[in-house]
C-alpha cells in the first residue's frame, strides 16, 4: 500500500471523527433536533471500504450511517443542515440522521430499519447487472441486523441473482444493549455466508488497511461478475447508542471493556505507524485537524444560517405528479 | 369488439411493456414456466426470457425490497406478491421503504416500481388465503392503490401504474380474473383517480369495488324492474380517491351504499362512508349502508365461508334498508 492511500485513510477517518464529535457536542447542547447514533471508534470501516470504490458506485447505509455518507464524499454542511432540519439538507430537512440520502454520489439511503437496506441492496446491484453495468453496491449494517430476516432474504437473494453487492456487517459487539453472546451462538457471523454460497471473511475492523484489503477483494470480484460477499468487521463503539444515552452506554457495558477498545483506535493506530515511519509529522496531522474544525464551524453558521423547510412543503414529495 | 378475460387484459399490458421499455422486467414466485399462480404472466418468459420474467426465491421480503432497489436503480419493476395474505411478512419493505423512500428523502430517490397482489375470498381458501385488506395500503402515505373490476380497466390501469414513478399497489381480485369484456387490442391508459360511473340511476347510488362491481351490476339490472334505479359507481384506484364523482352521484340520489371486500372496520368501505358524511351530509335522505366482511377471519367450510363473502345478497340487504 502506498503512502498516500495511507495518508487518505487517515485523513477520511480524522474526518468522521472530527464530525461525530462535533455533532455529539451540538446535540447534548441542544442545536440538533430528534436522535441519532454516532459512530465513533468505528471509523475505519465506512474509509476502508469507500477508498475501493468508484465514482459511480452505490452505498446503502445504516441508522449509523453518518460515517459511510462521509467516506462516500458527503459533505459536512449539507450534513449538518439536515440534522438541523433545514431545508438547505441533504434530504431537504425531511429525512434527519435516520434518513440521508445524496443520490449524486450514489448514496441511497440511511436507514431507521434495522436490515432494511439489505434486501434493496440486492435489488439495486440486480439493476447494476440488469443494465451492464460495473457499478457495484457496498452495504451497511451492524451485527444486530445480522439476526433479521431480511438480512437471510436480501442475501439469500443477492446470491441466487449473482449480483455485485459487498454486504458489510459492522460488529460493534451490540445491538443497544444486547451483547453478540445473546444474539447468536457464532463467533464470526462471517461463516453465514457459506449458508448462502457466497465468499465471506472476518477482518478486524479497526484495521483500515485490513479492511480496505478484504474489501478489495469483494468489491474487484464483484465488479468481474462474481457476485455478492459478506465481510465481518469486528469493531466497537465508543459511545452510547444514540447520542445523549443515559451514561453513554455504561448501563450494560464496563468502563474498561470501553477503554480497551479505546486502546485500539483506529485512527490513533495508523497515525501512530505513519508518524513512526515518517510518512507523516505532527504538524501535517494538525493542519488537518485544523482543516475540519474550520469546515465544520463553516458548517454550522450554514446550517444555522439556512431557511427551515415552508409549512407548504410538508406535502411536496408524498406523490410524484402523474403526467 | 373482441371480449377477453381481466387475466388476459393483464397479460397484454405486461407484454406491451416489456416490449416497449427495457427497463421492464417481472419477478415474484411462479410467475415464469408456472404464468403465475393466477396465469398473469403465462407465456411471457417464452417470449422475453428468464433475465425479465424471473422466478424468485420464496422470500416476500427480499421480492419487495430488491424490487425497491431495483428501481432505486433505474429499472421498472413489476413485482408479484402471489396473495394479498402473504404481504404481512414484508409489510416493512412496503410501508418503510417502498412508500417513504421519495420523501424520507427530500424528492431524490423514486421508487417506480408496481406490487401487483391478489386478493378476494373465493373457493374455500379459508383465513390465511382469502383477505383483502389493501385498505391497510391505501392508509399509508406514498403508495397509489389500484383496484380495477374489469378487463378494460385492468389493462387501462396496469399501463399507467407501469408508467407511473410512483410506487403502485395493484390489486387484482380471484373472483375478477375470469371475467371477460371488451378491450381494445390498442394501447391506452386510464388515469388514477378517476372513478366510472358504470350504470345510471336516480335512486341510490352504490360504490362497489372488484368483485362487487360485478355484483352490484346485477343487483342493479334486477332491480331495474321493480323500478328502483341505481347508479354504480367504480372507483377503480382507491388513492387517489375521486370523491367528487360520488359526491355529484349522491347529491343526486340523496342515498349511499358502499361495497368494498375489506373487513368493514376501518376498511375502505368507512372510509368513503367518512368523506360523504363529511361534506355530503345534508344531501342525504338516509343512514349510508356499508357492505363488506364481518370482523371474522375467512371460515373454511363452505357454508360458512358463503356467509362471510358479500355479494348480491348482502347488496339486496342494504338496499333494502333505504327504500
Ligand atoms: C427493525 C428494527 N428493529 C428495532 C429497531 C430499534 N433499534 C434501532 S438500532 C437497534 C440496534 C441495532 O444494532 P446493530 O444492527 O448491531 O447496529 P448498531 O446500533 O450496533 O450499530 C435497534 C434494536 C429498529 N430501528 N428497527
Amino acid at each position: 500500500m502506498n503512502n498516500e492511500m495511507r495518508i487518505d485513510m487517515l485523513r477520511g477517518m480524522m474526518r468522521i471523527r472530527a464530525f461525530e464529535e462535533k455533532i455529539q457536542e451540538l446535540y447534548l447542547a441542544g442545536y440538533i433536533p430528534g436522535s441519532m447514533h454516532l459512530s465513533t471508534g468505528q471509523e475505519a470501516i465506512p474509509v476502508g471500504c469507500c477508498m475501493c470504490l468508484r465514482e459511480g458506485d452505490y452505498l446503502m447505509s445504516s441508522h449509523r450511517g453518518h460515517g459511510h455518507v462521509l467516506a462516500k464524499g458527503g459533505e459536512y454542511k449539507y450534513m449538518m443542515a439536515e440534522l438541523y432540519g433545514k431545508k438547505t439538507g441533504y434530504s431537504r430537512g425531511k429525512g434527519g440522521s435516520m434518513h440521508f440520502a445524496h443520490v449524486a454520489i450514489g448514496v441511497l439511503g440511511t436507514n431507521g430499519i434495522v436490515g432494511g437496506g439489505i434486501p434493496i441492496a440486492a435489488g439495486v446491484g440486480f439493476a447494476s447487472k440488469y443494465l451492464e453495468s460495473d457499478r457495484v453496491v457496498v452495504c451497511f449494517f451492524g451485527d444486530g441486523a445480522a439476526e433479521t430476516g431480511a438480512f437471510h432474504e436480501g442475501l439469500n437473494f443477492a446470491a441466487v441473482l449473482q449480483v455485485p453487492v459487498i454486504y458489510i456487517i459492522e460488529n460493534n459487539q451490540y445491538a443497544i444493549s444486547v451483547p453478540r453472546k445473546l444474539s447468536d451462538r457464532l463467533e464470526d457471523l462471517s461463516v453465514r455466508a457459506a449458508a448462502y454460497g457466497m465468499p465471506g471473511e472476518t477482518v478486524d475492523g479497526n484495521d483500515v488497511v485490513a479492511v480496505y484489503d478484504a474489501a478489495k477483494r469483494a468489491v474487484e470480484r464483484a465488479r468481474a461478475g462474481g457476485g455478492p460477499a459478506l465481510i465481518e468487521c469486528k469493531t466497537y463503539r465508543w459511545h452510547g447508542h444514540h447520542a445523549g444515552e443515559p451514561r453513554d452506554g455504561l448501563v450494560y457495558r464496563k468502563q474498561e471493556e470501553i477503554d480497551s477498545w479505546k486502546e485500539k483506535c483506529p485512527i490513533r493506530r495508523l497515525k501512530t505507524q505513519l508518524l513512526e515511519e515518517q510518512v507523516v509529522t505532527e504538524a501535517d496531522i494538525d493542519a488537518m485537524q485544523r482543516g475540519f474544525q474550520q469546515e465544520l464551524e463553516e458548517a454550522v453558521a450554514f446550517a444555522n444560517e439556512s431557511p427551515y423547510p415552508d409549512e407548504s412543503d410538508l406535502l411536496r414529495d408524498v406523490y410524484i405528479a402523474e403526467e | 369488439m373482441r371480449q377477453i378475460s381481466l387475466r388476459e387484459a393483464l397479460n397484454e399490458s405486461l407484454r406491451y411493456n416489456l416490449q416497449h421499455d427495457e427497463r421492464v422486467f417481472c419477478w415474484g414466485e411462479d410467475i415464469g414456466v408456472l404464468g403465475g399462480a393466477f396465469g398473469v404472466t403465462a407465456g411471457l418468459i417464452d417470449e422475453f426470457g428468464p433475465m425479465r420474467i424471473i422466478d424468485t426465491p420464496l422470500s416476500e421480503i427480499a421480492i419487495v425490497g430488491a424490487g425497491i432497489g431495483a428501481a432505486l436503480g433505474g429499472l421498472r419493476p413489476v413485482v408479484e406478491i402471489m396473495y394479498i395474505d402473504f404481504t404481512p411478512g414484508c409489510m416493512d419493505m412496503i410501508v418503510n421503504q417502498m412508500a417513504k423512500i421519495h420523501y424520507m428523502f427530500g424528492g431524490q430517490c423514486r421508487v417506480p416500481m408496481v406490487l401487483r397482489i391478489v386478493t378476494g375470498a373465493m373457493g374455500e381458501n379459508a383465513a390465511q388465503h382469502s383477505q383483502s385488506f389493501y385498505s391497510f395500503f391505501v392508509h399509508v402515505p406514498g403508495l397509489i392503490v389500484v383496484t380495477p373490476s374489469t378487463p378494460y380497466d385492468a389493462k387501462g390501469l396496469l399501463n399507467t401504474s407501469i408508467a407511473s414513478d410512483n410506487p403502485v399497489i395493484f390489486v387484482e381480485h380471484k373472483r375478477t380474473v375470469n371475467i371477460k369484456g371488451e378491450v381494445p387490442e390498442d394501447h391506452y391508459t386510464i388515469p388514477f383517480g378517476k372513478a366510472e360511473v358504470k350504470r345510471e340511476g336516480t335512486d341510490i347510488t352504490l360504490v362497489a369495488t372488484q368483485a362487487l362491481m360485478h355484483d352490484a351490476l346485477k343487483v342493479a339490472e334486477d332491480l331495474e324492474k321493480e323500478h328502483v334505479s341505481i347508479e354504480v359507481i367504480d372507483p377503480r384506484t382507491l388513492k387517489p380517491f375521486d370523491k367528487e364523482t360520488i359526491f355529484q352521484s349522491v347529491e343526486k340520489t340523496g342515498r349511499l351504499i358502499v361495497a368494498d371486500e375489506g373487513w368493514i372496520h376501518c376498511g375502505m368501505a368507512s372510509e368513503i362512508s367518512a368523506l360523504v358524511a363529511e361534506e355530503m351530509i345534508t344531501y342525504l335522505d338516509g343512514p349510508i349502508v356499508r357492505v363488506g366482511t364481518p370482523d371474522s377471519p375467512c371460515p373454511f367450510s363452505p357454508p360458512l365461508e358463503k356467509a362471510y363473502i358479500p355479494g348480491e345478497e348482502e347488496i339486496r340487504e342494504a338496499i333494502k334498508k333505504l327504500i
